[in-house]
């Protein structure tokens, strides 16, 4: 039996007062797409923030196992370097640091964390030019500071040129759907789509059904006051756009 | 990034590395200011009688002013008998005829801030003029520069050896009264640096120089003139560190430039001075006076600024732009954390036609820290067709500290035009998790942020002097977001 790359077990967070997450268990094996989808306030951006290593939330239970290590005791940039990639629902603006050389940085610190030599300024120009060719991005964009003057759409590409660029074991994909238009939206299922490998994992946070039209998952779950209340294969996806979220969570069984 | 972020990891555990003291038997004065320790003073420096006749004129003149409070920084009042105003290394015999005959500890306190006093010859092609405490130790390359004609020497030095220079220009930019601290400055000098960049020489050699403040309550009065002659070019580092001192101790330097004809000084200051610790105790008072006169005619003068250190920063660099077609300008970088306080910009006169200033300062604000940026910009009834363009921009980090700015524009020419743009921002958390979240520390965030942010001002340093910089900004941000 092959480990997961991500075992969440139990986990119960919640902010301030307030508790989001109730329990939440899932598993996720390599070469697997994982869909989550849920109305807001479910807590999807909870789950997504938690673990990438959000400050600002109480872990009240449960853990998590990323390749058998806890994850949640890992800062934020470890877990980056140890292979999780967050794309960010609003990515943001980082004014004067160039995109080229903060990719690099960021890609060179994976490869010191793994042992490898850390490519210099001409290489790396070099090994990213054909992940632009495939996000479709204008070469301009690379000379911008981080994000700075992207259209949302561009923002949303720029994410998973990153992640295609970092190769990341696991990646998380937050609500990388919203504010696209159905051209962009093609395009970053593409990037993502390349990007799928028998080694590798994605989590899918999703409101919108069509998003799968063009990234099918393997699983689809949802998530509904903070459980997991119903899980399935990718015809989940198309039974909720049918019954809506109501239908399926209501005629859920809700677990005791 | 991996030089960057070894460079971090080697300073990270914070202690300011600088903070050491020499052993070294000093021939100092007892504390306090009268025109005895004047005389003192001049005599020991072997001064001639014009030169004694303006300390004592100046000095009788200070006692007459008060100590301006005008400035947005709080400090205990200065106790300006409690100082010792001169302090000199002992040495064998009188001056040294060559590197070798200098104390070796004096050479290896040089060596520990990393001075090449003792390198192999033109190792970065920079000649050093090492002041410790109040007496200049060696100089180098200074058989090179002598070919090209241009002078570059201690202030000392060059009272005895061009006098007429040093008195044609002395106080022509800064006159002796022209302030309280200038005015300190003028009747207690001990040293600095002097510079005579000769008609058409373009200078082959940045030029440097680097200060220490040892002595518990010597305060530094340190003089620099720096002379650019029809023609010439000449581009100078001022770089300084002092040791940990409980104490705070006044540093009161005055600079005066003089570009004439089609001359350009390019004057770089890179300044660490102990800042006082994580607490506010101790750190350097530094209240210097700097001013650069573009006489000639399209004459240029630029300051560019790195200011990390001390415990209070008060200094306003500035251009009068007398010269036509004459161009000032003004780039800073100026980190308040933990405690520190500044009150620092810029004067750009204009008086002259067709002048053009640029003002770049970037304030970054740490810790408890209170930056303010306090500029001039002064268009004068002759002045016609000037044109002046200022950015000022701060940088919160967290939310403890401050930035403030006074800007003041006066106009009296309706053919100019001043433009002035001002901006405020934060390092967001949003913007650190954004870096952590693709492997970057913390640490290298900011520090990322920070050098992007100082890009525009760091481009007009000398090149392995903006590494430096770099490198400094880390050290003085350390531990500010966290």
């Amino acid at each position: 039996m092959k480990q997961p790359i991500l075992a969440i077990q139990n986990l119960s967070a919640g902010v301030e007062g307030r508790q989001i997450l109730k329990g939440i268990n899932l598993s996720i094996y390599p070469g697997e797409m994982h869909a989550l989808m849920g109305p807001n306030g479910s807590g999807k951006s909870t789950l997504a923030g938690i673990l990438a290593g959000r400050q600002g939330y109480n872990i009240t239970g449960g853990e998590v196992i990323y390749c058998g290590k806890d994850l949640l005791a890992l800062a934020p940039e470890e877990r980056a370097r140890e292979g999780v990639f967050l794309a960010f629902q609003y990515p943001v603006e980082i004014p004067g640091v160039n995109s080229t050389y903060f990719l690099k940085a960021a890609y060179n610190e994976i490869r010191k964390h793994r042992g490898l030599p850390e490519l210099d300024a001409v290489e790396f120009l070099a090994f990213v030019k054909e992940k632009v060719k495939l996000l479709e991005l204008k070469d301009d964009l690379l000379k911008r500071s981080v994000n700075e003057d992207f259209s949302g759409g561009e923002k949303k590409r720029n994410e998973i040129f990153q992640m295609a660029v970092l190769a990341p074991k696991f990646a998380i994909l937050d609500e990388t759907d919203s504010g696209l238009d159905i051209d962009a939206l093609k395009i970053v299922a593409k990037g993502v789509n390349t990007l799928k490998h028998p080694d590798n994992a994605q989590l899918v946070i999703t409101h919108y059904q069509r998003l799968l039209n063009f990234i099918v998952p393997d699983f689809v779950h949802v998530l509904y006051d903070g459980r997991i209340v119903k899980s399935g294969g990718k015809e989940l996806a198309i039974e909720l756009e049918e019954k809506g979220y109501d239908g399926i969570i209501h005629g859920a069984a809700v677990p005791a | 990034m991996s030089t960057s972020t070894e460079t971090i990891a080697s300073l990270v555990q914070g202690e300011y590395k600088y903070g050491f003291v020499t052993d070294v038997e000093t021939d100092s004065a007892p504390p306090g200011l009268n025109e005895d320790i004047i005389r003192l003073i001049s005599h020991k420096k072997n001064e001639p009688e014009w030169l004694l006749e303006w300390r004592l004129k100046t000095y009788r003149h200070w006692t007459t002013m008060q100590a301006p409070t005008w400035p947005k920084v709080h400090y205990p009042p200065v106790n300006f008998q409690d100082i010792t105003y001169y302090s000199a290394p002992k040495q064998r015999g009188d001056a040294p005829k060559s590197l070798d005959e200098v104390d070796p500890k004096l050479l290896e306190t040089y060596e520990k801030l990393g001075i090449p006093l003792r390198e192999r010859e033109r190792l970065a092609g920079v000649a050093v003029d090492a002041v410790f405490d109040s007496v200049s130790v060696g100089t180098t390359f200074k058989k090179q520069l002598g070919e090209k004609g241009v002078i570059f020497c201690s202030f000392s030095e060059a009272v005895q050896e061009h006098p007429d220079l040093v008195r044609k220009y002395l106080g022509s930019v800064v006159p002796s009264t022209d302030n309280f601290y200038a005015a300190l400055n003028s009747a207690v000098f001990t040293d600095g640096s002097f510079c005579y960049i000769p008609k058409g020489v373009r200078c082959p050699m940045e030029l440097s120089t680097y200060f220490r403040i040892n002595a518990a309550k010597s305060g530094q009065f340190e003089r620099t003139l720096i002379v650019a002659d029809e023609g010439s070019h000449v581009s100078y580092l001022e770089g300084c560190t002092a040791p940990m001192r409980d104490e705070n101790q006044l540093h009161a330097a005055v600079v005066e430039l003089i570009a004439l004809d089609n001359a350009e000084i390019k004057y770089s200051t890179v300044q660490n001075w102990y800042p006082g610790d994580a607490n506010g105790k101790g750190g350097i008072y530094n209240f210097v006076t700097k001013r650069g006169l573009c006489k000639g005619h399209n004459s240029k003068i630029s300051w560019t600024q790195v200011e990390t250190g001390s415990a209070i920063t008060w200094k306003y660099p500035s251009c009068v732009l007398q010269g036509e077609n004459s161009v000032g300008e003004f780039y800073s970088v100026a980190v308040t954390n933990n405690y520190q306080q500044a009150d620092t910009g810029t004067k750009m006169i204009h008086i002259g036609k067709n002048t053009r200033s640029t003002i770049v300062s970037k304030g970054i604000s740490a810790g408890h820290g209170q930056n303010s940026y306090r500029g001039l910009v002064k268009i004068q009834k002759g002045a016609a067709n000037a044109r002046n363009y200022s950015q000022c921009d701060s940088l919160l980090i967290g939310d403890q500290c401050g930035a403030h700015t006074f800007p003041y524009i006066e106009v009296k020419n309706t053919s100019s035009q001043v433009e002035h743009e001002a901006s405020t921002s934060k390092i967001g958390e949003d913007q650190i998790f954004y870096c952590n979240s693709r492997g970057i520390s913390t640490q290298d965030a900011v520090n990322m942020i920070v050098n992007g942010y100082c890009k525009e001002v760091f481009k007009q340093l000398p090149m392995e002097f903006a590494v430096e910089a770099q490198k400094l900004l880390g050290v003085s941000l350390e531990g500010s977001v966290g």
